[in-house]
């Protein structure tokens, strides 16, 4: 009964104001709350109803993108079970190099923690060589594993192009110097030019490529090997085609045809998170304990 | 009885009224070539094909329901907040529209990532709201939107196969042209792949268009006065 009432005089409004004459105030005002209110009902519920399935897919393209990068993604094989069969993601103090365990990996994220100032550190003009300006104190890494061996290591990288921030990953061997592949999941370079970055072509040259000088001449800054074992990352793209026949070879991939600032962006990128700056110390962590357990 | 309805139906949606609009943009109203609305996203969607088709499919459904939408309201539709009104039901349609496309088209989203935003901005849609819908009843003005749809959907289709098998020798992401990088003969035209090419094409259709319809071409609006001949006489 009370409804109705309600319902009646609900009705005796809209039928006033639907007889205004258009451009009286009050029907201005009611129709900008009445349309305002119906395009946000629609949009909210377009939004929360779809949410779930977004946000599902976000996570089985980064899983792909993950498992592409480990060399097992197979066509068809349910992506889910085949992550969390082989996975493990870790989290990664860049500071210490060493794992965090305080903190659940698998619900961190790195991109996100990036632009929240009490989980960023700014990164000095100088040593921004990657252009990103921040970035995380935690990383979040990925263990391929073979039972219980680590069978490779993925580290996610970032850095600057022509039009816009990379984002990919690059995975190492378990040495944490041989290059297994690298893949870029979000990037807006131009397509055809520096878009090949997403090449499997491409990408397949990085294979068996070395990241840091195993002599002096070959690294980009000497002199400041700050303890580490190995030296300082060399590997970078290079103008043309490498000569196989070289020794440095080992250190180069073929640059991008045509997109000589992107070519350039991804050498930075790979030469800022190999460093002391990203996962140099980390890397050595995981060599030490390699060395350790060879000896054992 | 269902079949005469269907007949009464069918005469009712495909009336003289309803082709016109339907068939017009495609060719002799085409809001590319001849309005030359919409030209920002043909620029920059039409380097692959998949992406121009699924722009082209988006901004149709918006231009649609959007031009529904304003014709159904617009004889209460105060002229103070007119534009206001026709942005706010075209940015929540466009919205919906790139939520779907994010729940059920991942990869093809990020790729297209943020021109579904900016049809909020297409001059066709916001063109069709205020000089078609605003005056027209629904069903008519949603097949206006559907045709002037067709009209970009097919501009945009022809660039994209040029831009994509010049480009990048291939079409739909499937090799066309074997490419010399590749071992094949191909050499791309790197121009294809940046957006200054659409101008080029989109300028070669329009001309190609003109010359086949030569009523399109717009009249001189004014004449130069011939120095000799004109004012200097008067005194």
């Amino acid at each position: 009964m009370l409804k109705c009432e309600h319902y009646q005089k609900f009705k005796a409004y809209k039928d006033r104001i639907l007889a205004l004459g258009n451009d009286s105030l009050e029907k201005t005002f009611a129709v900008a709350v009445a349309l305002c209110l119906v395009c946000a009902v629609l949009v909210s519920f377009g939004a929360v109803a779809l949410k779930p399935l977004q946000v599902y897919n976000k996570s089985l393209d980064m899983k792909k993108n993950i498992l592409d990068v480990a060399g097992l993604l197979e066509k068809g094989a349910d992506i889910d079970a085949a992550f969390s069969e082989k996975i493990e993601a870790k989290l990664v103090d860049l500071e210490t190099g060493a794992y965090v365990d305080n903190v659940d990996a698998d619900a961190y994220d790195q991109r996100k923690a990036a632009k929240d100032p009490a989980q960023s550190i700014a990164i000095p003009k100088v040593k921004d060589v990657a252009h990103i300006r921040v970035k995380a104190k935690l990383a979040k890494v990925f263990l391929v594993k073979d039972g219980d061996k680590i069978k490779s290591i993925i580290l996610p990288v970032n850095g600057y192009g022509l039009w816009s921030t990379l984002y990919g990953f690059l995975s190492l061997d378990s040495d944490g110097q041989t290059v297994q592949s690298i893949n870029f999941y979000d990037q807006a370079e131009t397509p055809g030019l520096g878009g090949e970055v997403v090449n499997p072509k491409w990408r397949a040259l990085w294979k068996g490529k070395k990241v840091y000088a195993e002599s002096e001449q070959h690294a980009f800054d000497k002199g400041s090997v700050e303890g580490a074992d190995f030296g300082e990352p060399a590997l970078h793209l290079i103008k043309g085609v490498v000569d196989n026949n070289k020794p440095e070879a080992i250190y180069e991939v073929d640059g991008l045809a045509g997109a000589t600032l992107t070519s350039a962006g991804v050498t930075n990128l790979v030469r800022y998170w190999m460093s002391n700056e990203g996962f140099a110390k980390y890397l050595n962590k995981v060599r030490t304990v390699k060395l350790k357990e060879a000896k054992s | 009885m269902s079949a005469i309805l269907n007949d009464d139906l069918k005469h009712k949606l495909i009336n003289d009224e309803t082709k016109k609009v339907l068939i017009a943009p495609l060719v002799n109203d085409n809001p590319i070539t001849l309005q030359v609305l919409g030209i920002c996203s043909a620029l920059a969607v039409t380097s692959q094909m998949t992406t121009s088709l699924i722009m082209a499919l988006a901004l149709t459904l918006v231009t649609a329901f959007s031009s529904a939408a304003i014709s159904a309201i617009r004889n209460h539709i105060p002229s103070s907040i007119r534009i206001i009104v026709q942005m706010t039901i075209i940015a929540s349609l466009v919205i919906v529209v790139d939520q779907v496309l994010k729940a059920v088209a991942y990869d093809v989203s990020k790729s297209l990532s943020v021109f579904v935003g900016l049809i909020i901005t297409n001059c066709i849609v916001m063109g069709r709201a205020e000089g078609y819908a605003m005056k027209n009843p629904p069903i008519e003005s949603y097949m206006d939107g559907i045709g002037n749809g067709a009209g970009y959907s097919l501009i945009l289709i022809i660039v994209a196969f040029f831009r994509e098998t010049l480009g990048s020798g291939k079409l739909l992401g499937f090799e066309v042209f074997k490419l010399t990088k590749d071992g094949g003969w191909y050499d791309p035209n790197g121009l294809m792949l940046l957006p200054p090419s659409a101008f080029f094409i989109i300028g070669l259709i329009i001309w190609s268009v003109r010359q086949w319809k030569p009523e399109q071409r717009e009249k001189i609006d004014f004449k130069i006065l011939d120095i000799a001949h004109g004012e200097g006489g008067h005194h």
